[in-house]
């Protein structure tokens, strides 16, 4: 254990270094604070995403099911555009950008509370029908999304769209500020439930057994998870199978349950992949806008070893 | 499967007209509907607005209702052949294999005749759909949802291959074009593969018996005497080709072969040589009723028929999801 440790916090240096200094030229001012933050923007997406999948996949006991594939983030951009349909390009765009995320994160907690939340309660007892559910749930949020961007006329969308949609490229570094603290306090409070999520893990009805307040702890669970979603969504947009490659990796690492191990080496493996990827493809490479492609192409090819694997056991 | 009482009889002969009779509403409308403001005796009238009749209205028309019947009728014949309700060619990987084919010609013979892609990306959709098939094979029959969640993944791990070339060759405008199915570019001369799609669909009725005895699975289906084999290849290369025209000319509308088989079976049984000509019909209303929102819901802007379609399409698959099964089906 002490080893993986090791070894992943070099990979994670290593991509860090590689992300700063790859291709630099010029000024080592501008290019260290513009690269800085840059940076910070994706260890904090990455941390995000890998503590929320780890999370959400303990509340659901099992390995297969994240929060991306259950369309947590398609709900989110289909919010969003809801917002911008409803109170137009100009007042979504006079609005404060704290308001606004505060505003759609409020938002995104109701709605994914209510749906999931129900869904969740009893436990998850056909896991191929969650999936299958969480999938299709997803495309309909994305087909209503782009009805409602239709909808928008089109010279506000060709205005707003900027805004809308991030990518790993396009980092919205103005809700930095915001999304930084919300991150690393969501994190703490992970870390400080870990044994809780442990005695999770082993399902409803154990959890319930020894003690555990299942439906509180839930519904704090899935809180967290939201925050986590909605905030790397905002930062850089949507990706399916991230989550799942993430998690699949470090349980592959790690032959633990405990959550403390997980959670750190499902951070480190997440920023290295999202750091060095990006490094990578976008300094070396010179392929800007393919890191996306190529995560969700290993992305769905665990998922279907995973899918597969399942069905053997 | 099929249901034999007396009631039907009534239905059969109900069914078709009243589909029918919607369809040419639905015609009527779609003929009156664009940003030229031109009434419809004007269109018939001949002159200038005959000309936009002749050269758009109709074919876009035509158009949705082809690509719509023979869409319908690839489900059921998939979900025959894979013995599962919910595939159907965006479910099962089909159109993205066909979109990779074209995009493969694209880049190494962009002189080809459109003839020469079209048969590679359905060489390409048939190729995708058999490896599917295959793939489908390991998997339990105890657990019928993992076939098109297996298949959606599929599908989505061929177009992030599809994706990554195109980006890299700047050719996304044309993914994004025959991924997402819309008729406002539909004129005449540019639509007419779409007839050959609806011939292939015609030919698979000529098969139906065949395809409704490969539905009671493998095995049934050899004891009976047919040749599963051929069946099964036939039936495929129906399916890809009727993928491929629509990729190719109006571009994919997932969901079409899902929905409305599923529909159909649910008040009329599964025999084919019964339901095919209602499904076809019915996948013709649906998508020439897309269409026909689209254009109407922000007038005179359009949304895509996929569009709408995905927002039916996807609605109704999560009923069908959590909806019992129909008993008496």
């Amino acid at each position: 254990m002490a080893r993986t440790f090791i070894f992943l916090g070099i990979c994670t240096a290593l991509s860090i270094v590689a992300f700063m200094v790859l291709g630099a030229r010029g000024n080592w001012d501008f290019i260290l604070s513009f690269r800085g933050i840059k940076l910070a923007a994706l260890v904090i997406v990455a941390i995000a995403i890998a503590t929320a999948t780890i999370v959400f996949q303990t509340l659901t006991s099992n390995r297969i099911l994240t929060p991306s594939i259950m369309g947590f983030d398609a709900l989110y951009i289909l919010l969003q555009t809801t917002l911008v349909f409803t109170l137009g390009s100009f007042g979504y765009v006079t609005l404060q950008p704290e308001m606004k995320f505060a505003l759609e994160l409020l938002l995104l907690s109701s709605a994914a509370l209510l749906l999931f939340g129900t869904l969740l309660g009893r436990g998850i007892q056909d896991l191929f029908r969650m999936l299958l559910v969480g999938v299709v749930f997803g495309v309909l949020c994305r087909s209503l999304t782009s009805l409602l961007q239709r909808l928008i006329d089109p010279n506000e969308f060709s205005f707003l769209q900027g805004s809308l949609f991030a990518s790993f490229n396009r980092v919205d570094t103005k809700l930095l500020m915001i999304a930084a603290p919300l991150v690393l306090g969501s994190c703490v409070l992970v870390w400080r439930k870990r044994y809780v999520l442990d005695v999770m893990a082993l399902g409803r009805d154990q959890a319930i057994n020894l003690g555990i307040n299942y439906r509180r702890e839930l519904l704090i669970g899935l809180t967290l998870v939201t925050a986590l979603v909605a905030t790397s969504t905002a930062l850089v947009g949507p990706v399916t199978f991230f989550g799942l490659l993430v998690s699949a990796i470090s349980y592959e690492l790690v032959k633990t349950h405990n959550h403390g191990p997980v959670l750190i080496i499902a951070g480190l493996i997440s920023i290295t992949v999202l750091v060095g990827g990006q490094a990578v493809f976008e300094r070396v490479l010179g392929m800007s806008a393919t890191l996306s492609i190529v995560i969700e192409f290993l992305g769905g090819l665990v998922f279907l070893f995973l899918i597969l694997r399942k069905v053997r056991a | 499967m099929n249901r034999p009482t007396a009631a039907p009889r009534i239905a059969s002969i109900l069914w078709p007209i009243v589909l029918t009779i919607s369809i040419a509403g639905l015609v009527l409308g779609s003929l009156a509907t664009g940003a030229a403001d031109v009434s419809l005796s004007e269109l018939f009238g001949g002159g200038e607005a005959g000309e936009f009749l002749a050269v758009s209205r109709l074919p876009r028309t035509l158009a949705a209702i082809l690509a719509g019947a023979s869409l319908a009728v690839a489900g059921v014949i998939m979900q025959m052949l894979v013995r599962n309700r919910f595939v159907e060619p965006a479910t099962t990987g089909t159109g993205e294999c066909a979109a990779l084919g074209l995009l493969a010609m694209l880049l190494l013979a962009p002189e080809a005749s459109i003839f020469a892609k079209m048969a590679i990306s359905s060489v390409a959709a048939f190729a995708g759909t058999a490896i599917f098939l295959a793939l489908v094979q390991k998997l339990p029959p105890t657990q019928p949802l993992l076939v098109p969640l297996t298949g959606i993944v599929y599908g989505s791990i061929i177009a992030a291959v599809t994706g990554f070339i195109a980006y890299e060759n700047d050719l996304l405008q044309y993914l994004s074009v025959w991924m997402n199915g819309e008729f406002s570019g539909v004129l005449q001369g540019r639509y007419e593969l779409l007839w050959a799609s609806g011939a292939v669909a015609l030919v698979a009725y000529l098969f139906a018996d065949q395809f409704t005895i490969a539905g009671f699975g493998k095995d049934a289906a050899i004891g009976l005497g047919l040749n599963y084999r051929t069946v099964l290849i036939s039936g495929l290369s129906i399916v890809a080709l009727i993928t491929s025209f629509t990729v190719l000319t109006v571009g994919m509308l997932p969901f079409v072969g899902l929905v409305v088989p599923n529909i159909i079976s649910r008040f009329r049984g599964d025999n084919a040589r019964a339901t095919l000509p209602l499904v076809a019909l019915m996948g013709g209303f649906l998508v020439l009723a897309s269409d026909l929102f689209g254009r109407l819901i922000r007038y005179p802007y359009e949304v895509p028929a996929s569009t709408v379609f995905g927002v039916l399409g996807a609605g109704v698959f999560l009923w069908l999801l959590f909806a019992r099964p129909a008993r008496r089906g």
